[in-house]
């Protein structure tokens, strides 16, 4: 319980934040918080793989890109149900993670990274070639998904996403799937002559965390009403990387904290120059060097 | 009595090194059957391909009545196929009754469970104490596995194979590194666990073969030189020059 408190504190954070913009920031701080909740749903699904399965995907930001798509796909051709997209979306990205899962999880490691990069940079590639839906400049939506008309109703639904997210997580990483997947992290080979099958296992993390990620991509063309190609560029994945890891790999608390902590760098440092990621790489070095389980280390007390 | 295990024109290479050379040998039930043999015989390379992590270039292996030479070593671990290996091999980060919860888990149901805290299962929790207290070590069951002593982290490993109630064991050198006491300890625990588990026990310890073996089998350069009851292989020259001489 005590090592879930900062990020209940967070989602109070986030649930005060309306109401704090009527008095500073106005909706310039609605969409920050917004944009922090999705990529903090990002990596706590990301986390899922890192922290507690061993897994460390390089291409997690390409079912960003395929949730995006798909919701801004059928928005611009006049399908705005919800329930419609978001069945698009999970069929779509489960068969995705299926596909790309049973090739990538054949290997570990640095092929594992590069793999995985490989099939990211693949969709970022067939985004860019989308000429219908504006290539590589994107695709201003003109339209949200109905159910998300009214600004505080996406407000909520993205702060319910993530709280949903962050406890389904949570209750599966301290479930039997759970534990199976934390001790293959360790020892893998003990594992498997324990008699279970860690491939599949794997697999069906790897899909879970990329339906998840994929309904955060769906969020986020709500939210900014526009798609992009980077959404599911390297360099987005590499960011949800450093948000994990920057939280703290593997705790209760630690991917949520990151993305707040992420946001708020990324904002403040931008603001002071535009060479921001000069002193963003070093300051993570030095979290890195300094609470070794990240931000989430220097509250959490050691099991 | 039947075969439990049985092995059979068992061969692999490394190479150009024969490390398993045309090896036959069968588990019976209720039997303990020791290989014994110089550092580099084979043995371990042996229980690898029994246990299913290594893949041998030649023969058969049958376990519980079917052909098992084919099946991953999960698959033959659902069998019933239980080990323990020579070079400790825990989960350093879970705790010891967690570690053990592990091994009770595998043989409880499913583990595509998603919800419900497996930490609070009682049945699995019950069944990883019990495995703790015929090793003697339930006063270390919310260390961290890491953490413990080299014979404790010996005893665990036990633990943990005998938690995952197996149908055999296989033991590769389970008194390696362990202090005399600790040693005659186990060679307690291990008399009392013969009654339930036919073992096949890989160990350098003649005490230990001695004490618990029925039947000896003498590996040199992949090779089975020799079989029978200690007896008879204390008494047999090729043996003796082969292995025990050394000893000696
Ligand atoms: N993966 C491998 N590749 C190449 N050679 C190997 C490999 N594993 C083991 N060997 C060699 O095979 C031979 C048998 O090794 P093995 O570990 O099976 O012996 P052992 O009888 O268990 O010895 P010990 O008593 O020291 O445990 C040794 O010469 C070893 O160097
Ligand atoms: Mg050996």
């Amino acid at each position: 319980m005590r090592n879930a408190l900062p990020a209940l504190f967070a989602f109070a954070l986030f649930a005060a934040v309306p109401w704090l913009s009527e008095y500073w920031g106005g909706s310039y701080l609605t969409s920050l918080a917004m944009r922090a909740m999705i990529l903090a749903i990002g990596a706590v699904s990301l986390d899922l793989l890192i922290g507690h399965g061993g897994m460390v995907s390089f291409g997690h930001a390409a079912f960003l890109g395929i949730g995006s798509y798909v919701a801004g796909i059928a928005l611009t051709e006049g399908t705005t149900d919800l329930t419609t997209i978001l069945a698009l979306t999970v069929g779509i990205a489960a068969l995705f993670a299926l596909v790309t899962g049973v090739i990538s999880l054949r290997t570990t490691g640095v092929s594992f990274i590069m793999i995985t990069l490989a099939f990211g940079q693949m969709v970022f590639f067939t985004l860019s070639a989308l000429s219908d839906y504006g290539g590589d400049d994107g695709l201003t939506l003109w339209d949200r998904a109905t159910a998300f008309e009214e600004d505080t109703v996406l407000y909520f639904s993205i702060l319910g996403a993530l709280v949903a997210s962050w406890f389904l997580i949570t209750r599966i990483v301290g479930s039997r799937f759970g534990r199976v997947l934390r001790a293959a992290k360790q020892n893998e080979a003990r594992v498997e002559t324990l008699g279970y099958g860690v491939f599949g296992m794997r697999l069906t993390a790897y899909v879970i965390a990329g339906v998840m990620a994929a309904i955060a991509g769906v969020l986020l063309a709500n939210q900014a009403e526009f798609v992009s190609p980077a959404t599911a560029a390297w360099q987005r994945s590499g960011d949800l990387i450093i948000v994990v890891v920057l939280g703290g790999m593997g705790t209760r608390s630690g991917a949520v904290l990151g993305a707040l902590a992420f946001v708020a760098l990324e904002e403040g440092l931008s603001s002071l120059t535009h060479d921001w990621r000069l002193i963003f790489g070093p300051l993570l070095i030095l979290i890195v060097l300094y609470a070794k389980g990240g931000l989430a280390s220097l509250w959490e007390r050691r099991v | 009595m039947s075969a439990v295990l049985s092995i059979s024109g068992l061969t692999k290479r490394f190479g150009a090194l024969l490390v398993t050379d045309d090896v036959s040998l069968d588990l019976k039930a209720g039997e303990c059957h020791a290989v014994i043999g110089p550092n580099g015989a084979g043995k371990t390379t042996l229980i690898h391909q029994l246990s299913g992590t290594l893949k041998p270039d030649a023969g058969a292996i049958h376990f519980d009545g079917q052909e098992v030479t084919a099946l991953s070593a999960y698959a033959r671990a659902r069998r019933g196929l239980g080990l323990t290996f020579q070079i400790t091999s825990i989960i350093p980060g879970f705790s010891v009754l967690e570690n053990v919860a592990l091994a009770a888990q595998a043989k409880d149901g499913s583990s595509y469970r998603f919800f419900g805290s497996v930490a609070r299962e009682r049945r699995l929790n019950e069944r990883a104490m019990a495995a703790l207290e015929l090793l003697g070590i339930e006063d270390r069951a919310q260390r961290l596995a890491g953490d413990l002593s080299h014979g404790e982290k010996r005893a665990l490993e036990l633990a943990v194979a005998i938690a995952s109630q197996p149908k055999v064991l296989l033991l590769d050198e389970p008194m390696a590194g362990m202090g005399r006491k600790e040693s005659a300890a186990l060679i307690a625990t291990l008399q009392s666990l013969k009654a339930d588990y036919p073992l096949l026990l890989v160990e350098h310890d003649m005490d230990a073969v001695f004490a618990l073996a029925d039947r000896v089998s003498v590996l040199v350069y992949g090779k089975i030189i020799a079989t029978g009851t200690p007896e008879e292989i204390r008494s047999n020259a090729e043996a003796r020059a082969a292995y025990l001489g050394e000893e000696a």
